[in-house]
């Protein structure tokens, strides 16, 4: 696949048309972080209800690969369980969205999941010390 | 032109090369690759010591570029320090000239275009004693607020460090009256000059400038090279950089007395033969001429401006008046809703036809957060450009112009 197709598919399905751009209120979950060699900023934001993600919605500013990825992080793991969510990798993040990408570009791609991680393990370390408690 | 070098023989993704990105480094001409080769193969050998026959070639060769390099700007070659890159010419400076005298009352003032190159240095040692930085504001369209940088010059800052010509915006700012309002403030001026060097005839001589930074790779010359110029005087008086052989004129197991300048700033075993390569791309440069240099980098930039202000939803930054810009220019592509086209997805596509541009925030997020950008993307021109090179842009930038807006078009159905 040549970048110009792999633009193309990625343009059309995802990047004009997410449908998790957004915030969400009183979330469970909040993270944000920004990719230093090109400025690309994700926030994800997510609710969780009995260890199910009940609803996620990213919003950033930065290129269409990461945007696109934040956008089908944010379909697959929806109504997913919390423990399975841990176990995912970058290499099923990638299988998912199915392009080749340059080094540099594979950090962009793997942005959401690092920001949507950090929230995660945020989340968790709030709960295991209320449990503490 | 092409012909001289080498990687123009590349094909990326098939295609010809296009680069368009001399900005961030030079392509190499032949003469120059050969001469680190030749270097290696023939004269080998460490300076400033060997008493043998290769020892005292290599010697003469470093030498020798020191003696084009100080030529080349109107200097003494005395004065001329060599140092891995710009970034560490500013390094010392801030290190060895301006900490030990610098306390909190004071303040350095620099502007806001400048390169990181030309700004953490100095956070760094304005933090270790908690002096101000200032800066001279710059405006929408990327020039400098002379009235203010005299305003804030006349409270006598303790440097006033600035860019030549911005690695964004290709502002050329007017160095010479710079230093003049400076010196009439008794404060020690500053050139970065990493995108000006390469690209016009700069005299250290005539803009007065007490010190001059710039890099070898962006000038045709190898990485791992840069030049830091001082007036002399000034070089004399100032502490140590680094510690280490060849910067000493006696040792003891208790002191040491650090030799003269410019020996007393080149610490270890320099880049021997990227320093001998350096004098080949001097060579090649001055057998152009430097206004010939300039003169087809204004021509490009001129053609380009005209070209790419004709396409549609593309958005150019700095300044309109080319008579102020130099070798480069950012802009960012926006679809028919205005949304902006990324530079890393536009850069990525663009590879795709062989054309290497910059994207990004260039080193300058101050200065793209000032400005209200994310990032941009940069084409930088060098001697090998042509107005060709040119074309192959413009048609590939409304290819993906119609190509965005097309998706949006089925989504919008």
């Amino acid at each position: 696949m040549t970048p110009k197709e792999m633009y193309t598919e990625i343009i059309l399905d995802y990047y004009n048309n997410p449908k998790n751009f957004g915030t969400l209120d009183k979330p469970d979950i909040k993270f944000k972080d920004v990719n230093p060699a090109c400025g690309d900023i994700v926030e994800i934001t997510a609710k969780v209800n009995k260890n199910r993600i009940e609803d996620i919605k990213f919003k950033g500013n930065g290129c269409a690969i990461s945007l696109a990825s934040a956008e089908i992080l944010a379909e697959h793991l929806k109504g997913k369980n919390i423990e399975d969510i841990k176990k995912l990798n970058k290499e099923d993040v990638l299988n998912i969205l199915n392009v080749d990408l340059s080094p540099l570009r594979l950090k962009c791609a793997l942005l959401p999941l690092k920001v949507f991680k950090l929230g995660l393990y945020n989340y968790l370390g709030k709960t295991l010390e209320e449990e503490n408690e | 032109m092409k012909i001289d070098f080498p990687i123009f023989k590349r094909k990326i993704n098939g295609k010809n090369l296009i680069y368009l990105d001399s900005g961030a480094t030079s392509q190499k001409p032949s003469i120059v690759i050969e001469a680190e080769k030749y270097f290696y193969e023939n004269h080998n050998a460490n300076i400033n010591r060997g008493i043998h026959t290769l020892g005292d070639e290599a010697t003469r060769m470093y030498e020798d570029t020191r003696k084009k390099v100080s030529k080349f700007i109107n200097a003494n070659s005395k004065e001329i320090i060599f140092t891995k890159n710009a970034t560490e010419g500013i390094n010392l400076v801030a290190r060895s000239f301006l900490r030990p005298k610098l306390t909190e009352n004071d303040f350095i003032l620099l502007t806001e275009m400048e390169h990181h190159a030309n700004l953490i240095p100095w956070q760094i040692i304005a933090k270790e004693v908690n002096a101000k930085i200032e800066y001279v504001p710059v405006n929408e369209e990327g020039i400098l607020d002379l009235k203010k940088a005299e305003e804030l010059l006349s409270r006598k800052p303790k440097i006033f460090a600035f860019t030549h010509v911005s690695n964004v915006l290709g502002t050329i700012n007017p160095a010479r009256k710079l230093i003049e309002i400076a010196h009439s403030y008794d404060v020690p001026v500053l050139i970065d000059g990493a995108q000006s060097v390469p690209h016009l005839k700069v005299d250290a001589k005539e803009l007065d400038c007490d010190f001059l930074v710039f890099s070898a790779h962006k000038m045709l010359g190898p990485t791992g090279v840069g030049v830091l110029y001082g007036k002399k005087e000034l070089l004399d008086n100032m502490e140590v950089f680094m510690g280490g052989g060849d910067m000493i004129k006696e040792v003891y197991y208790d002191h040491f007395i650090p030799d003269e300048a410019p020996n007393k700033f080149e610490a270890g075993t320099p880049n021997i033969a990227g320093v001998a390569a350096f004098g080949k791309s001097i060579e090649y440069l001055e057998k152009l001429g430097m206004e010939n240099v300039e003169k087809n980098d204004k021509e490009l930039v001129k053609y380009a401006f005209e070209k790419l202000s004709k396409i549609k939803n593309l958005n150019i930054y700095g300044p309109k008046d080319l008579k102020l810009r130099q070798s480069l220019i950012s802009f960012n592509c926006f679809t028919n809703n205005e949304k902006l086209i990324h530079p890393h997805d536009l850069a990525t596509i663009l590879d795709d036809y062989g054309i290497a541009i910059r994207a990004g925030h260039h080193c300058c997020m101050p200065l793209h957060d000032k400005l209200g950008l994310s990032a941009t993307s940069r084409i930088s021109f060098y001697i090998y450009n042509t107005k060709e090179d040119v074309d192959v842009l413009i048609n590939a930038l409304e290819e993906i112009n119609k190509m965005f807006n097309k998706e949006l078009e089925v989504i919008s159905k």
